[in-house]
C-alpha cells in the first residue's frame, strides 16, 4: 500500500506545481493556456543541465528558469500587446513544444542520474507517514513548501490581495494606482516558473531521459486542476492526489484483475471539474472563492 | 529504312536510359508516426533506414517524414512523396493502412510497403514481424528469474497484436515455470513515459518482479532499474536506459527487410508474393529470418541464458511450436487440441487469454 | 516601456497591412532560424510559403486542410464577437463526427443521398448539443465557459475512444480499433475540377466551407441576430438597455458555433477518412482557434486565415520532404508566425509607443 501512495505522491508533483502556478497567473486575471509548453521546456532544460553539470539539482534551477523564460514571452505579446489570451497560449504551447524538441534532440538516448532521496531523520521513521512524506527527494519538498507560500503569500499578504484585485477587476486596480500589467508579468512568470520545475519533475525523478512531447498532456490536466481546485492552493494539493489517485487506481485495478472500462474512470476528473466548476459558479461572487473575474480578458488602462 | 533508322536510335536511347535509369539511385520515402527519438518503434524503423543507406551507399536515397498523423495528412504526405519521384515507399505504423492503399491505387507504378497491415494491392505490399516469437523467449527466462511468481505486463491496447505478444510469453514461462502468472496493465496508449512508469511501480507494488512491455518508451525498464526489479526491452537495444535490469530487448529489425524490397524492387523481382490476403499479409518474419532478434542475454546466470538460447534456437529451427496443442484459455475452455497447432489466422483473431495470464480482456 | 494608444479611427488598409508585417516579420525570422541551424534560408522559406501554392495538386490539399479549420472558425467568430469563449470546438467536432460515424454505420446498406443529409443533420445537432452543455452551465450557474468547453473536449475524445474500442469496433479488423467503413452513400465523394478532372483529395465538402463564409458574414453584418451579437460583444450594457437577452445570445452563439464544428468533424471524416478511428480531429478544433484570430473575427477573413495556418501545415512537411527540417523546426517557426500575426491584430487597433520608464507613474504596490 505504502508503494501504491508513494506512486500516487510522485505522478501528482508535476501537476501540483504546473498547477501551483497556473494558479497565480490565472487569479491575476491571466489564462495561459501554456503549460504544456513550459513544462516541455522545464523538462528538456533539466535533463540537460544534469547531462552537463552531472549535478541533479541543477536541473531544478533550470527547469524553473527555462519554464519561467517561455512564459515571458507569453506575457509580452496577452499583457503589453493585449493579444488574445487564448490564442497566444496556443501559440505558446506550439512554439514551446518544437523549441523544446530542438533544443532537445541531442539528449535523445541519455539517460541521467535522478534527484537523490532526503531522508529527514526522527520523521521518516514515524510509522505510516514516515516513508511516505520524509523520504522524498528535494523537489518533492519544494513543491509543497511552495503551494503553502503561494497559499499564504495570496491570504495573508498586501501584495496577494492586488493581485486578486488585479484579477477579479483589472480597472478598479488600475484606478487605485496599481499596474495591472507589471502584477500580471510577475505572475506570468511566477507560473512559468512552477510549470518548468513541474516539467522538470519527470526527468528528473520520474523517468531519467528525453523524448518530444514527453509530458504528454500533463499542462492540459494542470489547468483542469486550476478550476477543479477552485483557484484554491490547498485544494490543488487534493485536486492533483485525486487526478494522481485515479489514474494509479485504474492501473492497481487492472493489475488485481477488477473489470472497469479505463476510459470511464479517465473521463472522471473532467467531469468532477465541471461539477465543481459549476458549484463554485453558482455560490457566486458573495465569497472570495469564486473565479477571478477577469480572467482571460485583456486590460487596457484607456479602454 | 528510314523507319528502321528510327527504330534504331528508339531502341539506342531506350538503352541509354535504361542504363542510365540503373545508374541512378532509387528513390526511397519513409512515414514515421513519430519521431526517430521516441527511442522505441519509430527509432527501430529509422535504424532500418539507415541500414539502408548503409547497404546501398549512392544507390539509393531516402527521405522520411516524421510525426505525420494517422489520418488525412498521412494520405497527403504520401502523395507528396509519390510526386516527388521515390519509387517506393514504406509506411510504418498501422493507421497508415488506408491512405497508403488510397494513395497506391493512384500511383500504380510506385511500390509501396505497409508495415503491420492487412490489405494489399498488386502494388502494395505488407510486412510485419512475429514479435511474439521474441516474448515466448522472454517468458522463458522471466520463469526461470522470477522469485515473486508474478510477472508486470504492460499492453498498449487490447488487440491481437498484443494479446498473442501475452500469450506467448505465457507458453514461454509455463514452460519453465507454471506457477508463475502474468498481470497485465493496459496503459490505453503506445506512447505516454509517465504513465509507463507508474503502470510499472503499480506492478512492483502489487509483488511483480519481472516486467515486460509492449510499449514504446524506455520508462519501465528505468523503473525496474531503479527498484531492483528486471525486465524486458522492447523494440530496440534500451540497455543505456537500464544496464542492470535489461535482461535482454526483443529488437524490430526492419532494415534486413527492407534492403531485400528495395533490392527486389531493382532487380524488377519486386511482388506482394503469394501469402494469405486475410492476415498480416505477405511478409511476417521472426526469428528465422532475422526481422526479429534478441540481443544480449544480461543480468542473468549462465543456465538461464544457455535456456534462453536453446528457446531462441528452437523457435528458429521450428522445433519449437509456440502455439501448438493441446491448448486452453485462462478459464479453461480448449483452445485446441493435443497435435494440432494454431495457425497465422487464429493468432490475428485472440481475444482469450491463454492459461497463466490473470484476468480477463476488458471490452 | 512599451505603451499603447488606441487608434481613434483605425484605418482599413491597416487590416491588410498588419498581416503583411506580421508575414514579413515572420519570413525574417524564419530566415535567422533557418540559417542558423544550417539550412539554406531562402530555399527553407521557399518551401514553407510559395511551395503549396506551386503545383495544382497542392493547391487542392491546401484547401482541402482548410476545409475543416474555415468551418470551425466561422462558429467561432460568432462566439468570440459576442465575448464567448468556446475552446471546446475540438471535442464539438468529435461528437459532431461521431454522431454522423454512428448513422452510417446503423444503415449498412443505404445507397441513397439522404443518408449524407441525415449525417449533416446529426453532426449539426450532436456538436450543438455537446455545446449546449457549457451554454446551460454558463447561463444557469454562470460557470466559465473557457473551462467548461475545454474539459467537455477531453471528455469527448474519450467518448469516441471507448465507442471506437468497443461497440462500433469493426469484428473483421483484428482486434485493431477501426469501425467498418461506411456505405459509399455515407462518403463525401472527390470532386473533380472542371477540364483537369479529380486532383489530390478534393472534394464536395470544401464547397460547403466557401459558401459558409459569406452566408456568415452576411448574418453577422446584415442581420438583427448578427448585430445583437456584436452588440452583446461589446458593449453588452447597451445591449441590455435595447432589450437584448444575453443569455439567449450565449445559447445562441454557443449552439452555433457547437453546430458548425460538428459539420466539419462529419465532413472531415466522411470525406477524408471514411471510418472512424480513436482519433480523427488532430487538433483542428484548436488550431481553428487561432485561425478566428488570425481572421480578426471577420467571417471572410477566415477563409484566408484558415488557408494560411493550412499552409504552414503543409510547407512544414514539404520542408521536411525536400530538405530534411525536422517537425519540431517547424512548430518552433508556427509558433513564431503566430505570435506575429497576433501581435499584427494589436497593431491594427493600437499605435505602439516606446516610452522611457521614467514617465511612468510608478504605481504603490511596489511598497508591499
Amino acid at each position: 500500500m505504502t508503494a501504491l501512495i508513494l506512486t500516487v505522491l510522485a505522478t501528482s508533483i508535476p501537476l501540483l506545481l504546473a498547477a501551483n502556478g497556473e494558479l497565480i497567473a490565472e487569479r491575476s486575471g491571466v489564462l495561459n493556456l501554456g503549460v504544456e509548453g513550459m513544462m516541455l521546456m522545464g523538462a528538456v532544460a533539466a535533463l540537460g543541465m544534469v547531462l552537463y553539470t552531472g549535478n541533479p539539482y541543477t536541473g531544478i534551477i533550470a527547469g524553473a528558469l527555462a519554464g519561467m523564460a517561455v512564459s515571458l514571452i507569453f506575457a509580452f505579446f496577452a499583457v503589453t500587446l493585449l493579444t488574445n489570451q487564448v490564442a497566444t497560449g496556443l501559440a505558446l504551447t506550439i512554439f514551446a513544444t518544437g523549441f523544446s524538441g530542438l533544443a532537445g534532440a541531442p539528449l535523445v538516448g541519455k539517460t541521467s542520474e535522478s534527484l537523490p532521496r532526503i531522508i529527514i531523520p526522527f520523521l521518516s521513521d514515524l510509522p505510516g507517514v514516515g516513508e511516505i512524506l520524509f523520504a522524498q527527494d528535494l523537489l518533492f519538498y519544494l513543491a509543497f513548501l511552495i503551494i503553502a507560500g503561494t497559499s499564504w503569500f495570496l491570504r495573508k499578504t498586501r501584495s496577494g490581495m492586488i493581485l486578486r484585485a488585479v484579477g477579479d477587476n483589472h480597472d478598479s486596480a488600475h484606478a487605485l494606482g496599481y499596474s495591472v500589467a507589471r502584477v500580471r508579468w510577475m505572475a506570468v512568470a511566477f507560473g512559468g516558473l512552477c510549470a518548468g520545475m513541474g516539467g522538470a519533475y519527470i526527468p528528473l525523478v520520474l523517468t531519467p531521459h528525453w523524448s518530444e512531447g514527453m509530458t504528454a498532456g500533463r499542462g492540459w490536466i494542470a489547468l483542469a486542476l486550476v478550476v477543479f481546485a477552485s483557484w484554491m492552493p490547498s485544494r490543488v494539493i487534493i485536486g492533483a492526489l485525486i487526478f494522481g489517485g485515479i489514474t494509479i487506481m485504474q492501473l492497481a485495478g487492472q493489475a488485481r484483475g477488477w473489470a472497469i472500462p479505463s476510459q470511464v474512470l479517465s473521463m472522471l476528473p473532467y467531469l468532477a471539474t465541471i461539477i465543481a466548476l459549476v458549484l463554485i459558479s453558482m455560490r457566486g461572487r458573495s465569497s472570495y472563492l469564486t473565479v477571478p473575474a477577469c480572467i482571460g480578458k485583456p486590460f487596457h488602462p484607456g479602454s | 529504312m528510314f523507319r528502321k533508322l528510327i527504330a534504331l536510335t528508339a531502341g539506342i536511347i531506350a538503352m541509354l536510359t535504361a542504363a542510365t535509369a540503373s545508374a541512378e539511385p532509387t528513390k526511397v520515402g519513409f512515414v514515421y508516426l513519430t519521431t526517430p527519438g521516441d527511442h522505441g518503434w519509430t527509432y527501430a524503423h529509422e535504424l532500418g533506414r539507415q541500414m539502408v543507406e548503409k547497404h546501398f551507399g549512392n544507390n539509393v536515397v531516402t527521405t522520411y517524414v516524421e510525426n505525420v498523423p494517422e489520418g488525412p495528412d498521412a494520405t497527403r504526405v504520401i502523395r507528396e512523396l509519390a510526386q516527388q519521384g521515390n519509387e517506393i515507399i514504406f509506411t510504418t505504423s498501422f493507421g497508415y493502412m488506408d491512405p497508403t492503399l488510397k494513395v497506391a491505387k493512384e500511383f500504380p507504378n510506385v511500390k509501396f510497403e505497409h508495415m503491420t497491415g492487412y490489405k494489399r494491392t498488386p502494388n502494395m505490399a505488407t510486412g510485419n514481424i512475429r514479435f511474439y516469437e521474441g516474448r515466448y523467449v522472454q517468458g522463458v527466462v522471466a520463469g526461470m528469474m522470477t522469485k515473486s511468481n508474478k510477472i508486470g505486463y504492460i499492453g498498449a491496447y487490447p488487440i491481437s497484436e498484443v494479446i498473442m505478444g501475452i500469450n506467448a510469453f505465457a507458453q514461454g514461462l509455463r514452460s519453465t515455470n507454471p506457477d508463475a502468472s502474468i498481470s497485465v496493465i493496459w496503459a490505453n496508449t503506445w506512447y505516454d513515459p509517465v504513465k509507463e512508469a507508474d503502470a510499472a511501480k503499480v506492478h512492483i507494488a502489487e509483488g511483480a518482479d519481472i516486467l515486460a512491455q509492449h510499449t514504446d518508451s524506455p520508462a519501465m525498464l528505468q523503473i525496474a532499474q531503479k527498484n531492483g526489479a528486471l525486465g524486458f526491452g522492447q523494440s530496440t537495444n534500451m540497455e543505456a536506459f537500464a544496464p542492470d535490469a535489461q535482461l535482454f530487448a526483443s529488437i524490430n529489425n526492419w532494415g534486413p527487410y527492407y534492403i531485400e524490397r528495395i533490392e527486389a524492387l531493382r532487380n524488377g523481382s519486386w511482388s506482394t508474393g503469394d501469402g494469405p490476403d486475410h492476415w498480416a499479409g505477405n511478409t511476417w518474419g521472426g526469428l528465422a529470418s532475422d526481422m526479429l532478434v534478441l540481443s544480449e542475454f544480461k543480468n542473468m546466470p549462465a543456465d538461464v541464458a544457455a535456456a534462453a538460447r536453446d528457446a531462441m534456437e528452437g523457435i528458429r529451427s521450428g522445433k519449437i511450436k509456440i502455439f501448438a496443442g493441446p491448448l486452453k484459455d485462462n478459464t479453461g475452455k480448449e483452445v485446441i487440441g493435443a497435435g494440432e497447432e494454431l495457425d497465422d489466422g487464429a493468432l490475428w483473431g485472440m481475444n482469450y487469454y491463454l492459461q497463466g495470464v490473470n484476468g480477463k480482456i476488458p471490452g | 516601456m512599451i505603451r499603447l494608444v488606441p487608434r481613434t479611427d483605425p484605418s482599413p488598409w491597416l487590416a491588410v497591412i498588419s498581416p503583411v508585417a506580421a508575414i514579413v516579420a515572420t519570413v525574417l525570422a524564419g530566415a535567422l532560424i533557418f540559417g542558423l541551424l544550417g539550412y539554406d534560408a531562402a530555399e527553407s522559406l521557399y518551401h514553407f510559403f510559395i511551395s503549396p501554392l506551386s503545383r495544382i495538386d497542392r493547391i487542392t490539399d491546401l484547401v482541402v486542410k482548410a476545409c475543416p479549420l474555415m468551418i470551425i472558425a466561422l462558429g467561432l467568430v460568432f462566439c468570440y464577437r459576442a465575448n464567448i469563449w468556446n475552446i471546446g470546438a475540438e471535442g464539438q467536432y468529435i461528437i459532431g463526427a461521431l454522431a454522423a460515424g454512428w448513422l452510417a454505420l446503423s444503415f449498412p446498406d443505404a445507397t441513397s443521398p439522404l443518408l449524407l443529409v441525415g449525417m449533416m443533420a446529426i453532426a449539426l445537432l450532436a456538436g450543438a448539443a455537446w455545446a449546449a452543455i457549457a451554454a446551460l452551465c454558463k447561463t444557469i450557474f454562470n460557470a466559465n465557459e473557457i473551462l467548461v468547453t475545454l474539459m467537455l473536449s477531453y471528455v469527448a475524445a474519450l467518448v469516441m475512444d471507448v465507442l471506437v474500442r468497443g461497440p462500433l469496433r469493426d469484428p473483421m479488423a483484428f482486434g485493431f480499433p477501426l469501425t467498418p467503413m461506411y456505405p459509399d452513400a455515407g462518403l463525401i465523394s472527390r470532386m473533380p475540377l472542371p477540364g483537369l478532372g479529380y486532383i489530390g483529395q478534393l472534394h464536395y465538402g470544401v464547397l460547403i466551407a466557401f459558401a459558409l463564409a459569406p452566408l456568415a458574414w452576411w448574418l453577422l453584418n446584415r442581420t438583427l441576430p448578427g448585430f445583437q451579437v456584436k452588440v452583446m460583444g461589446s458593449s453588452p450594457r447597451a445591449g441590455r438597455f435595447a432589450g437584448f437577452s444575453q443569455a439567449r445570445t450565449t445559447i445562441a452563439v454557443l449552439l452555433l458555433s457547437g453546430a458548425l464544428a460538428g459539420l466539419a468533424g462529419m465532413i472531415e471524416v466522411s470525406a477524408n477518412i471514411g471510418q472512424l478511428q480513436p482519433n480523427v480531429s488532430f487538433g483542428y478544433g484548436f488550431t481553428a482557434i487561432i485561425v478566428a484570430f488570425l481572421a480578426r473575427l471577420n467571417p471572410v477573413g477566415v477563409i484566408f486565415a484558415g488557408l494560411l495556418v493550412a499552409m504552414a501545415e503543409l510547407g512544414g512537411d514539404n520542408a521536411q520532404i525536400a530538405l530534411g527540417i525536422p517537425k519540431v523546426v517547424t512548430g518552433l517557426f508556427k509558433g513564431i508566425l503566430l505570435f506575429f500575426l497576433l501581435a499584427g491584430a494589436t497593431l491594427q487597433h493600437y499605435r505602439i509607443i516606446w516610452q522611457p520608464r521614467l514617465q511612468q507613474t510608478q504605481p504603490s504596490e511596489t511598497s508591499s
